[in-house]
């Protein structure tokens, strides 16, 4: 038997080598920390605190602003120096906390003190959760509390631990596995508190033997945890492929892993669940990765929530040559950045800078119908039919070609001959798809 | 920073791939086809497989520049089209008959359709039908070793037996580049290692072919092989019906297009006039590869067996 994965995806040039040897360290932030109040899927957070306010490591200065939204917590002590919009990742400005770091790292009371999860209800965890401002650090930043509330937890048979890392260039998550697998266990026992029929799954993409082997040796007394090797292939990691991988279920756009049964969680989520829970230490800092064939010393970072890109750019020792283009994030999903005076957020994963942008270097090129996106495709759809009502803006036929069902992976772009912008057009229509859905309900 | 970041949407990587590379690739699997026949027919052969690229060549150059367009020679697929047209060429045809072919097969199949991925034919085909049509006699008459002879399909159709194993080698009268099963099997080994096509197409195509010349032609397995070997079908299954922009894109979509190619082809070669119908089979069912690509819209993840 083959091992575990989809039908589709593509294999580019993996890039970890850069980085995967480099232990995490630890980075103090220089200056001011910012800390926007959106950094996740839904409603954006509303400050608490004003300018002049003492704010210490750990506290809320952001509150959850319904449901489906999250607390933003203070990573640093110090004092509110303002309330104010600024630069983040996406381009765009956003109402953010700015906090003067005073260098004394001050917490709140009872931050780090162990706690036992067994005798928390799961009432009073999914609370610690949601007051932890714990959020999908994949990238995706849904919020963990909410997808740790299904509608019926009793049918929850799957709790995915998402150690692909199938993004090319980022390693901190399988740092993560070498460093702190204990954490990650921890952290999927706890969550396994909360669904009695469930059981555990961590899936690792097989470039990872030391990850798998390490976290094989930990869950070998533990009967309702396992290990599973995954294919080397992009994207493995994205949710609905990994849940195919891992229970051969299909879920669509339509559907959350919930009505699979599964609930998937990424390596430094369930970390962090785990710091939240049993160290009373909540959401205040990131795994990031600093890599690209522009940086001089490409590293994997432990940042505290708030530091500016631009430190951590210093701390990996600068450009060794002139970047074209810095990416947030990796280079199949990242964003690019037009500055990188922007916050370290909670769904930061890497700092990649190139020196060479392959996509500049080429043009577009006429569509030969040669397939090779249509074979590439993880949603087993039709890139060219869409990319044709992508260019005549017809939302309708872009339904009927299944273009909803599209997860953006952009596996499509990356094999086309042709270099055609596709992924780049389907998020824009699938965005005024979205939208005119939302107008008509 | 000194110098201004380039910013654009994900994602930031490209294989390395491209239309060039593969019209390449295309044109270097061709080449054990296209050195059988030069060795086989002489050098009149290569200096018409020369021509006709050139001319291809020259006729999108000089469409474009006339009509002010970005000049597109070099992405090679002109230089497929011309290969493809001079290896369904007798070896020795007047050159002026396969420059025409060309000019046609660039300018009115292609270019007027809007240029590289826009026609609806497969150009080098539908340039080799417009000659059939227009020179029959000069296009349907082969010699070998200096002995004009019919080829093994026409044998077939008269009843006479053929020797298969000088049709596997490329001992027959035949076109350039048809004869030798030999070298186009290794041309397409390489297409098919380099994964500038699948399997899809070609293999229903043969198969059913087979399977339907077997059923209506005679339950021979010479008789079968002989078909298989003949009249173009290895050639026109590997290279030209699988041709990306006149197939269809969906994978179902390919192996319902081979089938349907299998039975025309059959077809024509049993019941037609003429003992070929591989040319003539591709390029109707290249109109057809809209409507079969609308039939065969492969089912999204996640939405089997589900309704919306």
């Amino acid at each position: 038997m083959g091992l575990a994965t989809f039908k589709g995806g593509i294999h580019p040039y993996e890039g970890k080598e850069l980085s995967e040897n480099k232990p995490v360290q630890e980075l103090l932030p220089k200056g001011e920390l910012v800390f926007p109040m959106s950094q996740h899927i839904g409603a954006p957070a509303k400050p608490l605190v004003k300018k002049g306010d003492r704010v210490l490591a750990g506290q809320i200065i952001g509150e959850a602003g319904g449901f489906i939204s999250a607390n933003v917590l203070c990573s640093v002590s110090g004092t509110v120096k303002a309330v104010e919009p600024r630069l983040v990742v996406n381009g765009q400005m956003a109402t953010s906390v700015i906090v003067e770091n005073d260098g004394l790292y001050e917490t709140i009371p009872h931050f780090g003190e162990d706690r036992d999860y067994t005798k928390l209800s799961k009432e009073e965890i999914r609370n610690i959760v949601k007051e932890a401002g714990i959020v999908g650090l994949g990238g995706a930043g849904f919020p963990t509390h909410v997808k740790l509330t299904p509608k019926d937890e009793s049918k929850i048979d799957y709790i995915l631990v998402n150690g692909a890392e199938c993004e090319p260039y980022l390693t901190s998550d399988y740092r993560m596995m070498l460093e702190e697998p204990e954490k990650i266990v921890g952290g999927l026992k706890v969550i396994l508190s909360l669904f009695d029929n469930a059981k555990g799954v961590i899936g690792i993409e097989n470039n990872k033997p030391e990850g798998i082997k390490k976290l094989q040796e930990l869950v070998k007394d533990e009967p309702r945890i396992e290990v599973r090797e995954l294919l080397t292939k992009y994207p493995q990691g994205g949710e609905r492929s990994l849940i195919y991988a891992i229970t051969g279920r299909s879920v669509n756009s339509s559907m959350l892993p919930a009505d699979a049964g599964c609930i998937v969680d990424n390596i430094d989520t369930v970390i962090a669940i785990y710091n939240a829970v049993c160290k009373q230490t909540p959401l205040i800092r990131k795994i990031i990765t600093v890599t690209g064939d522009a940086i001089a010393d490409p590293r994997n970072f432990s940042v505290k929530l708030g530091t500016n890109y631009q430190e951590l750019l210093e701390a990996a020792g600068g450009f060794k040559e002139q970047p074209e283009k810095i990416i947030s994030g990796g280079p199949m999903m990242g964003m690019a950045l037009f500055s990188i005076d922007v916050p370290v957020a909670k769904t930061s994963s890497a700092l990649t800078c190139f020196t060479k942008d392959m996509v500049a270097a080429q043009e577009p090129t006429p569509c030969i119908r040669c397939g090779r996106c249509v074979a590439a495709c993880p949603s087993h759809i039709v890139p060219p039919m869409m990319m044709k009502a992508a260019l005549k803006n017809d939302c309708e036929g872009f339904e009927k070609v299944n273009g909803m069902e599209c997860m953006e992976c952009g596996s499509c772009t990356f094999v086309c001959p042709a270099k055609r912008p596709l992924t780049q057009a389907f998020k824009d229509m699938r965005k005024q798809v979205a939208a005119n859905r939302r107008k008509k309900a | 920073m000194s110098k201004l970041l380039n910013v654009s949407s994900s994602p930031h990587v490209r294989d390395t791939v491209t239309t060039k590379s593969i019209m390449y690739d295309v044109l270097i699997a061709m080449l054990p086809a296209a050195a059988f026949g030069v060795f086989q027919f002489g050098i009149h052969a290569l200096l018409v497989i020369v021509i006709t690229m050139a001319a291809c060549a020259l006729s999108e150059y000089v469409y474009e520049y006339a009509l002010k367009k970005p000049i597109t020679i070099m992405d090679g697929s002109a230089l497929v089209t011309g290969m493809i047209l001079a290896l369904n060429m007798p070896a020795d045809i007047p050159l002026w008959i396969p420059v025409l072919g060309g000019i046609f097969a660039i300018i009115v199949v292609k270019q007027l359709y809007g240029g590289l991925g826009q026609n609806f034919m497969n150009p080098a085909l539908a340039g080799r039908c417009f000659l059939l049509i227009s020179f029959a006699g000069k296009m349907s008459s082969f010699t070998l070793d200096g002995w004009s002879g019919a080829t093994p399909l026409a044998q077939l159709k008269s009843g006479q037996a053929v020797d298969v194993a000088a049709m596997f080698v490329g001992r027959i009268p035949g076109t350039i580049g048809e004869v030798s099963v030999i070298a186009l099997l290794i041309g397409a080994a390489y297409m098919v290692v380099k994964k500038v096509i699948s399997l899809r197409i070609p293999v229903a195509y043969i198969l059913t072919t087979a399977i339907f010349v077997f059923i209506f032609g005679q339950q021979d397995l010479g008789f079968v092989v002989a078909h298989i070997c003949g009249g173009g079908l290895i050639f026109g299954a590997f290279f030209m019906a699988t041709d990306y922009v006149t197939s269809p894109i969906t994978p179902n979509g390919q192996i319902v297009f081979g089938v349907l190619l299998g039975i025309l082809t059959g077809l024509f070669r049993l019941f037609g006039g003429s003992a070929e119908g591989v040319s003539y089979a591709i390029i109707i069912s290249n109109m057809l590869v809209p409507l079969i690509e609308k039939f065969t819209l492969p089912t999204a993840f996640g939405k089997e067996g589900k309704k919306s």
